[in-house]
């Protein structure tokens, strides 16, 4: 991407995880039928990618217990992605039998958030990982791999842009075609997103990494804007 | 471009007077005298405290006089006050104001339906005001509204921002404060403003007002910083809806704006709890929850 006159990029690619990573956190549960309905809509904005859904046990996320019929039941435009996510070797296969095209793996730059969140430590996640990003890669598969906690964590506060970018370097040799920085408590501002974007692309190209912010501060547009000015 | 941001921002606090004078409840005397009290503890230097209008135009600060006589002035902060023309004046340095506001557009349309003149007549109704507070050696801060775009007009000329707060700046007001009225500006319109209106007014004399009403004020405000402003205005639980789209919101929260600026390391002087705390209470009087997402993280926790 050619920086304008502004410094900044001409073209943004915006991921949508409304479905995915919207619906997981919501109180009420929609019906499959809404999902896709919501899924085939957003299709018709011109978006480049959708996540559409998680392919992990239903005990883990309830929510996302109809991923193999939501995934056989939209419509699938052409130029238009849609991921779906992937924690093991058993969700990938079941995805790919779905008729999933792109998968994506969550780790994370914070011991007690993986543990707490996939049950196991960062070194553990990121084994997990390469045996999906190694049978994906014998299918031609790409992977996108997101870090989360990159900007603060719930349970260890301050997390230390080197870690961020030590994962994200993790994930990025294994094979992940784009790493996602997530911001997951939204804690960030644009001074810590500056700090952070700066130690990971020591390790990884600029082109190859998205931010997921959240806004639970307020923060998210102030932190993607220092983002696109990077 | 990102390069260096300012070391210090002054945080001016509109909620008791442009955020109560937009929200639906009225409150009474003794709970924005409170309101104003509560701020005067968080390090705000700057709190607009009334306005000194007829209350048949704004019925919310009927009790200006009130107000002002009633609240605890604390060494070191100004507590400024809206006067829209002399008698305006006269009553609000009567009531013991030592710091006065004028508010002028950038646009035609909106100064019309606004105020009831053009923007050639609002300026010489302020130039009696700038006569008079030069006398009295009051200090005067100018608004321009409508800078980045205007609920009639549609979109506002750089130029016209830049004019309009030239001859505010001319008359003598020490500060032009930069709406965004409606919030429809982003990045890049905020960036072409500024641009222009800074080869007319000094930017250590400029401040900006963004709204939050497309969620787009915290962006604004740091490109803002970016270039080199160091005053920006907030309202506490970002009172004060929009009063052109309803449900809308408006001002941008101050704990919101205060939260950035502590992540950048830039001194505000602005206790972020006590402020919180202060937005709790008058969310509480007001009977709304608060429109700052900062207070509400920090409730869950």
């Amino acid at each position: 991407q050619e920086p304008q006159a502004s410094g900044l990029p001409e073209y943004i690619k915006i991921v949508e995880v409304g479905p995915r990573d919207g619906l997981q956190n919501e109180k009420v549960v929609v019906p499959t039928d809404t999902k896709i309905e919501l899924i085939n809509q957003l299709s018709k904005t011109g978006l480049p990618a959708i996540e559409v859904t998680s392919f992990v046990s239903s005990k883990w996320v309830p929510q996302m217990a109809d991923h193999e019929e939501v995934m056989r039941g939209i419509e699938r435009h052409p130029g238009v992605q849609y991921p779906v996510l992937t924690p093991n070797l058993q969700g990938f296969y079941s995805a790919i039998a779905a008729g999933a095209t792109e998968v994506s793996v969550f780790g994370a730059a914070s011991e007690s958030f993986s543990k707490m969140n996939i049950n196991c430590s960062i070194e553990e996640s990121i084994e997990r990982f390469e045996e999906v990003t190694k049978s994906a890669r014998n299918m031609n598969i790409p992977v996108r791999g997101y870090v989360s906690c990159a900007l603060g964590c719930p349970y260890e506060g301050n997390v230390v842009p080197d870690k961020v970018a030590e994962v994200s370097k993790r994930l990025y040799s294994m094979g992940c075609y784009e790493i996602s920085l997530g911001d997951t408590i939204g804690v960030g501002t644009p001074g810590s997103m500056k700090k952070m974007l700066e130690a990971v692309m020591k390790e990884i190209p600029l082109s190859a990494l998205a931010v997921h912010c959240h806004d639970t501060y307020g923060q998210a547009l102030a932190n993607i804007l220092t983002a696109m000015q990077v | 471009a990102t390069g260096a941001y300012p070391k210090r921002v002054k945080v001016v606090e509109v909620g008791p007077r442009d955020g109560l004078q937009n929200e639906k409840n009225v409150v009474p005397t003794p709970v924005k005298i409170n309101l104003i009290n509560m701020l005067s503890e968080t390090g705000l230097q700057v709190i607009e405290a009334t306005s000194f209008v007829s209350p048949k135009w704004v019925p919310q600060m009927a009790d200006h006089t009130e107000v002002m006589q009633g609240i605890n002035k604390l060494p070191g902060i100004s507590y400024p006050v809206l006067t829209p023309n002399l008698k305006g004046f006269q009553a609000a340095v009567a009531a013991g104001a030592k710091e006065v506001s004028i508010f002028g557009a950038a646009s035609e349309l909106f100064t019309q339906k606004n105020i009831n003149c053009s923007i050639e007549e609002s300026l010489e109704r302020f130039e009696e005001v700038m006569k008079a507070a030069r006398e009295a050696s009051i200090p005067v801060r100018g608004y321009v509204s409508c800078v980045l775009g205007c609920p009639y007009e549609g979109k506002i000329s750089a130029a016209k921002v830049a004019e309009v707060s030239k001859k505010l700046y001319s008359m003598g007001c020490y500060e032009i404060s930069l709406g965004d009225t409606i919030g429809v500006g982003t990045p890049g319109s905020m960036r072409e403003m500024l641009t222009v209106v800074m080869k007319e007014v000094p930017v250590g004399a400029l401040a900006v007002h963004c709204h939050d009403t497309y969620g787009q004020a915290l962006a604004n405000i740091l490109v803002a910083l970016q270039m080199g402003v160091s005053v920006v205005d907030a309202s506490v639980a970002g009172l004060g809806g929009c009063p052109y789209a309803r449900g809308a919101s408006g001002n941008v929260a101050t704990e919101d704006l205060v939260y950035m600026l502590n992540g950048l390391g830039i001194h505000t002087g602005v206790d972020l709890q006590k402020l919180m705390d202060t937005g709790t209470f008058i969310c509480n009087a007001l009977n709304r929850k608060t429109n700052s997402k900062v207070s509400q993280a920090s409730c869950r926790l």
